[in-house]
């Protein structure tokens, strides 16, 4: 893999599977009475967010931290771009406070391309537009990995907003490098205008889909993208796409209930379901920290890359 | 010349095997002495706990703590680590962890039992102690290795060897199963 992690697509299955090989180390160093290593002393991670999140800048910060990297942290609201600086200055003058590595998250899909193309510094995609979320990706892998085994031919359904989420990019390209099958289950306007070349079936029959998965991914419904328009009704939404108590029924009683949060409990999955022992939301932002410090060990301290 | 055995290491190149300094009966009789050396130097062993450091000091020290049972009667606790995370080379070669470090006791108040097959720059050990104390205050840590090879970097010495064997710096050492070879590193590049 290169110096950036900016898409699923650049790790190719032997690069995720070591990555997830990698995060193994970092689950144990995360149960540790002490969950700190001193890897990446000295070395500086800057995360550079122009939208609004919470937990993946916390789970970056945390994993920066417990390999013992220095963090600078950037949001949009406190900060010179509201000044109008453009986002090539902001980028070249934080790299020349001297950073390794820079977190990007941005609304617009291909701006950690952009961002990777002006610094020396490693970037890592966590999150562009509608485009991709390549760190989801890969610690949704690891979790289903840790209730599933191998996702060589396992069925695994993604549900919801298709359309606006980079995490169902990342996971459709994640999962199916590894082997499994995926559907996707939507209303036809939250699918993508086009999904030539992607390697999914598409069904809008939740019911039937259900009965058949390993797993099934739950999407957020992101209503800050303007998805009113989209949908009849969230009653609506919630009846025909929801996973509700009754629905949650359906599906077998090993299979694994994601959702990369925040949830909207009582919209795309009801409160019960989310809290049932198949479900993994926990385990998941959980594992996130771990992945994502196997990701930037990967970049700045393995020395397999430079 | 004829061909000679190769055999990869974890860090790229192979090693070549020029002479045996210690066959397998040695490599078992030297650990059954370091046993009985471990037992008399804590008195029995309560509150030991052996760590074979990955990858080499695993199977040595499974070995160890199989002797000891055969001595005292006891199940000492057998733990792994690998130090990668606390290497003082992080950015200067390739540094990935081999496996995954399991730490199956409480350290601490404990005696720890660091085990490797080869003590060269001592620097492999810094590393070790850094991690053993991120798991607790060991009352005491002790360092057995089946070979001291010499030329340290750092102030650290072995309380239990299996064979001192003065080497080049060049040199490289394997200790496997069928015992304890003296050969050469050849390196990636430079290989035919």
């Amino acid at each position: 893999m290169s110096a950036n992690l900016l898409s699923i697509a650049d790790l190719g299955a032997e690069g995720i599977e070591e990555l997830l090989r990698l995060t193994d180390s970092f689950v144990e160093v995360s149960e540790r009475p002490i969950p700190k290593v001193p890897a990446l002393r000295g070395r500086t991670v800057a995360s550079l967010f122009y939208e609004e999140s919470t937990r993946t800048r916390l789970s970056f910060e945390a994993a920066a931290k417990r390999l013992s990297a220095d963090t600078m942290s950037f949001s949009v609201a406190t900060a010179s771009v509201a000044k109008g600086e453009s986002l090539r200055d902001t980028v070249v003058t934080i790299e020349a406070m001297g950073v390794d590595a820079v977190v990007v998250r941005h609304a617009s899909a291909g701006v950690p391309w952009q961002v990777a193309r002006w610094v020396g510094a490693s970037v890592v995609n966590a999150g562009d537009g509608c485009h991709e979320h390549p760190t989801q990706g890969l610690l949704d892998c690891y979790t289903l990995r840790q209730r599933l085994g191998s996702l060589r031919d396992r069925r695994i359904a993604i549900v919801g907003d298709v359309r606006h989420s980079r995490v169902a990019r990342s996971d459709v390209l994640a999962y199916t490098a590894l082997g499994a099958h995926v559907t996707l289950v939507a209303p036809p306007t939250l699918l993508p205008p086009s999904l030539e070349g992607w390697p999914v079936e598409v069904s809008h029959d939740l019911d039937g889909v259900l009965r058949k998965v390993d797993a099934v991914e739950v999407l957020r419904l992101q209503h800050e993208r303007q998805i009113e328009a989209l949908v009849p009704s969230l009653r609506e939404y919630t009846a025909t796409y929801g996973l509700t108590r009754d629905r949650a029924r359906l599906l077998a009683d090993d299979a694994v209930i994601m959702h990369p949060g925040p949830m909207n409990r009582g919209v795309e999955i009801a409160a019960e379901v989310a809290d049932q022992s198949r479900s993994v939301v926990t385990r998941q932002v959980a594992n996130g920290v771990a992945v994502r410090m196997a990701v930037l060990f990967l970049l700045l301290g393995s020395g397999s890359i430079r | 010349m004829a061909e000679r055995e190769r055999r990869t290491t974890p860090y790229g190149g192979s090693f070549v095997p020029r002479s045996r300094v210690m066959d397998a009966d040695g490599v078992r009789r030297a650990i059954t002495r370091i046993a009985h050396e471990v037992i008399e130097r804590n008195a029995g062993l309560d509150d030991v706990v052996v760590i074979g450091l990955q990858t080499g000091g695993v199977p040595l020290a499974r070995t160890l703590v199989e002797a000891f049972a055969r001595i005292e009667g006891v199940e000492v606790p057998l733990g792994t680590l690998d130090v990668a995370f606390y290497r003082d080379d992080i950015g200067l070669r390739p540094v990935m962890p081999e496996a995954v470090t399991d730490i199956p006791a409480e350290l601490s108040g404990r005696t720890v039992v660091l085990v490797d097959d080869v003590l060269f720059t001592g620097r492999t050990i810094r590393a070790a102690l850094n991690a053993v104390c991120d798991y607790g205050r060991p009352r005491a840590v002790q360092l057995a290795v089946m070979v001291d090879r010499g030329h340290r970097e750092v102030p650290i010495r072995p309380d239990f060897v299996g064979k001192n064997l003065p080497t080049r710096r060049d040199e490289a050492v394997d200790v496997h199963a069928g015992g304890v070879d003296l050969g050469d590193l050849v390196r990636r590049r430079e290989e035919r």
